[in-house]
């Protein structure tokens, strides 16, 4: 079938290999799977998706004992001819529900009203590694297509054979299968009804190629959109079940902290309450949120606290290895010539140093679960971007096989990679355990800036040489803790040192959407504008030079023509700056126009505002031009916070500024006017796009401060305060 | 200890009344006694704008608004906004500009626009960043969120 998905994990990815949060005692029982009558299409799983998975368990054991059917996706068409698409992936807002249906009703040939998908119920769907590392539409699409490409010519068969009829004098249309002249026609529903059967889609299905594409390829808003818009949609937050309590955890004094005692009388002398302490756990769950909030305030905590470091003396510490690190770095690549000789060639040589703080997910949905115990079978409604994997987790919390853990993802307030984890599922489950009745936790701000994780902070070295006619002569890049994602070249040069290194991080860290690639985008693009203007080269002709990657050096074009890069000089007090790259199989280019604002009050000080960005994108065949420019533009609004003011201030296993009042998020003001200039490659399949489009802003903004004032930024965020205002603004 | 206390609400036109203290949030109340989930919590402190909510017709943030404050007052909740099913014009923009991502902020994002609609039929680009600019879209929508409110006032009666 595929082998897309033997990606390995990036080793960034710190929180998949994280030991568990909780360790509790355990329970056990058993479940029956059902599906009503009709047509079931199961598509078998493949060697790809075996290694898939003992990849996922070489992490660590979450994904677990019993390892469910062999399947990698089911449709299932009912009695009423109503398709029900089943997959492992989530909504997360990437609008994967909306192009997910339109894959498949370009394919099965039937109307997207008529498609319901079914997502991440680890009771229904098949397995599924987790929605992360862009992989829904360059694999999961491709396997619901085949799918519904072999229903489709199964449910033919079947028709044909109801209607006496050979096989390829039918064709289906509009969920209708007709013959030649029309005289005779069924209904999808005519040919599920009264059937119970299981077909198994074979291997080698050809699917329809992206020029015939008809649903797919166009623009489509998202397919339940009045559920959000009214209010009606029910996120993990919003569910209620009968009896619920509501829970509330007593969190730590300190990261590692451990406790030391608990006293809980005055919380369990209340009406309704329910106390639990295990291990380092403690928590209550009441019959209603305010008590509940009263009884773990009410508990009395002592916890010891170790000391740990604060943002002082961070990149110094970034810059030691780690003390179970494997040497040399992981994810780089091996050194290709000789750095010596590159240098002692070039004309100009270079040596910076980059960095990137900690910045945090803070998606609009704080962490919330919602467990249920009944008997000793648990379900988990929960927001997360691993069902399978939270199954794993909670099966190795409570010492119960997987096969009594029913984890069901409502679609969720957004994650960006930050909800990988089922901390809050399992306190949810602890709390319900014993207190006999459902209970729902849903994280405050507060917790979700404390006790999630966060985008690793790195320092990154890079040192250089280039010649006067603009030839890279050198390239040495060290990334420290911050990832591998992205961090290769695409510029041609005959001398490269490439390393990631791991640190220990003083903070718990994880996914972030686009991993370490915009660290390694940020470092790479600013320092390749410094090697151009080092040999006074337009940073666009200096890329142009140093690209052989025609995909590369389209969307550099697309995006420099659209912004007019070389037509216009910036004003005074602006400057316009470009970045380019590639990861995940898309290739992005990002121009930015920025302002340098004097203030009012100060005016030595001055703002940057960034003004316009212009980006262009280019990810194979487009499947729905409308969300994916959706996509990009949220995600460069997400990149302004992180290139511009994000940073986690921490000091003593504390966040300091863990509050939305101090935490600085990008809001409408900030936001940029976006162009997006699709490229879009029917010729090549399509890669997902969820995560690319961030890694360009950052690096096009610095080099746009550096075109506007002579001042290079190397640092992320760029200016939380501003930057000292030129001479003659 | 503040006693629970019977008070009278008018949420959505309906009058309905709730047993709570009296500082209980009225997010809290909304969401976990009238099952108003439309509304949601974001931060608590009043900065994301998820909790928006009419009061007398101006966008409120719930979560820093007490029971007691919001008696005898008329509340207005994303539930309230269509009628025997059918969109209100901004609702409607809102779904045309493709404005949705995940979609948690969408709710304070329409009442907030709600309000500036009813007291600016025609706003700008600027007056439309100005009266939002308390309400956080971490999917960064902001672009087509503007495109909504505006389609949504050229389109005449915003609200009614």
């Amino acid at each position: 079938m595929t082998d897309d998905d033997l990606t390995p994990i990036e080793p960034e990815r710190y929180e998949l290999h994280a030991t568990p949060t909780y360790n509790f005692n355990l329970d056990r029982r058993d479940f029956i799977k059902a599906f009503g009558l009709g047509i079931l299409f199961i598509v078998p799983t493949t060697r790809a998706h075996a290694q898939q998975r003992d990849q996922a368990e070489s992490g660590r054991g979450r994904f677990g004992n019993n390892l469910p059917q062999d399947i990698n996706a089911w449709i299932h068409i009912d009695e009423a001819g109503k398709v029900t698409v089943l997959t492992g992936k989530v909504e997360f807002g990437q609008n994967i529900r909306t192009s997910l249906t339109q894959a498949v009703a370009d394919e099965l040939h039937v109307p997207m009203s008529s498609i319901q998908m079914v997502m991440g119920d680890t009771e229904l769907v098949p397995f599924d590694l987790g929605t992360f590392g862009s992989r829904t539409t360059p694999t999961m699409a491709p396997q619901l297509r085949r799918a519904a490409a072999a229903a489709r010519e199964m449910l033919i068969a079947m028709a044909a054979e109801q209607l006496r009829l050979p096989p390829n004098d039918l064709r289906l249309v509009g969920a209708r299968f007709v013959n030649h002249d029309k005289s005779k026609t069924l209904t999808l529903a005519e040919v599920a009804r009264g059937r119970k059967l299981i077909k198994v889609i074979p291997e080698n299905i050809a699917i329809t190629p992206a020029a015939d594409w008809t649903i797919a390829g166009t623009s489509v808003t998202k397919v339940d959109a009045v559920g959000f818009v009214t209010g009606r949609h029910r996120y993990t937050s919003d569910l209620k079940r009968d009896l619920m309590l509501y829970g509330k955890i007593v969190r730590p004094a300190t990261f590692d902290a451990v406790l030391k005692s608990a006293n809980t009388k005055a919380a369990e002398a209340m009406p309704g309450v329910k106390v639990v302490v295990d291990g380092n756990f403690v928590g209550v769950a009441a019959p209603d949120p305010q008590t509940a909030i009263k009884a773990a305030n009410a508990i009395v905590v002592d916890w010891t606290s170790t000391p740990q470091p604060s943002n002082a003396e961070l990149f110094e510490l970034l810059r030691k290895p780690a003390s179970d690190g494997e040497g040399r770095g992981r994810g780089g690549s091996r050194p290709q010539g000789s750095i010596a000789n590159g240098l002692a060639s070039a004309d100009k040589k270079l040596e910076s140093t980059y960095t990137v703080e900690y910045i945090a997910h803070a998606p609009l949905e704080p962490r919330a679960a919602v467990a249920e115990w009944t008997g000793d079978k648990l379900t988990v409604w929960t927001g997360t971007q691993r069902p399978f994997g939270v199954r794993g987790e909670l099966a190795e919390a409570f010492h119960i096989p997987e096969d009594k853990i029913r984890v069901i993802v409502p679609d969720t307030g957004s994650g960006y990679g930050g909800k990988h984890t089922g901390e809050c599922a399992i306190e949810a489950a602890r709390l319900a355990r014993a207190a006999g009745k459902p209970v729902k936790v849903v994280w405050t701000r507060a917790e979700e800036f404390s006790w999630a994780y966060f985008r690793p902070a790195g320092v990154i070295d890079v040192k250089s040489g280039v010649k006067d006619d603009g030839a890279i002569t050198a390239w040495e890049f060290h990334n420290y803790n911050s990832g591998s994602a992205g961090i290769q070249i695409k510029y041609h040069t005959p001398n490269t040192d490439i390393q990631f290194h791991q640190s220990n991080s003083p903070l718990r860290q994880g996914s972030y959407r686009g991993l370490a690639a915009t660290a390694n985008h940020f470092a790479r693009e600013s320092h390749i504008d410094e090697l151009a203007d080092a040999v006074k080269m337009n940073p666009l002709e200096f890329r142009l030079k140093n690209i052989k990657d025609q995909r590369l050096r389209a969307v550099l074009e697309a995006a420099t023509k659209a912004f007019g890069w070389n037509k216009t000089k910036a004003a005074k007090g602006r400057g316009f700056g470009l970045a380019c790259g590639f990861e995940k199989g898309s290739y992005i280019a990002t121009c930015a126009e920025v302002a340098i604002e004097p203030d009012a009050k100060d005016r030595k000080n001055s703002r940057v505002r960034i003004v316009r960005v212009t980006e262009a994108f280019e990810c194979g065949a487009v499947v729905n031009p409308l969300q994916l420019k959706n996509q990009i533009e949220g995600a460069i609004v997400q990149a302004v916070g992180g290139a511009m003011f994000e940073a986690i201030e921490f000091a003593n296993g504390k966040i300091l500024n863990g509050h939305f009042a101090d935490y600085r998020l990008p809001r409408f003001s900030d936001a940029p006017l976006v162009e997006v200039v699709l490229v879009d490659r029917k010729d090549l399949p399509s890669a997902g796009a969820g995560e690319t489009p961030i890694v360009g802003l950052a690096p096009a903004v610095g080099n746009a401060v550096f075109n506007a004032t002579g001042i290079r930024l190397r640092s992320l965020p760029l200016a939380p305060k501003g930057i000292p205002t030129p001479i003659g603004l | 200890m503040p006693m629970p206390t019977v008070t009278e609400l008018t949420i959505n036109g309906q009058r309905t009344s709730v047993n709570v203290e009296p500082d209980v949030l009225l997010l809290t109340v909304l969401r976990d006694y009238l099952d108003l989930t439309g509304t949601k919590y974001g931060c608590g402190e009043g900065r994301c704008g998820a909790c928006t909510v009419l009061i007398d017709g101006k966008p409120i943030r719930s979560c820093r608004t007490t029971t007691a404050n919001s008696a005898g007052k008329s509340i207005t909740t994303i539930e309230g906004l269509a009628k025997d099913g059918k969109l209100t014009p901004l609702q409607e923009a809102f779904i045309k500009a493709d404005a949705l991502q995940c979609a948690f902020c969408i709710s304070g994002m329409i009442m907030s626009a709600s309000a500036l609609l009813d007291h600016n039929a025609h706003p700008t680009r600027e007056d439309i960043i100005s009266s939002m600019n308390g309400n956080v879209c971490r999917c960064g929508v902001y672009q087509r969120i503007i495109e909504a409110i505006q389609m949504a006032s050229n389109t005449g009666s915003a609200e009614e």
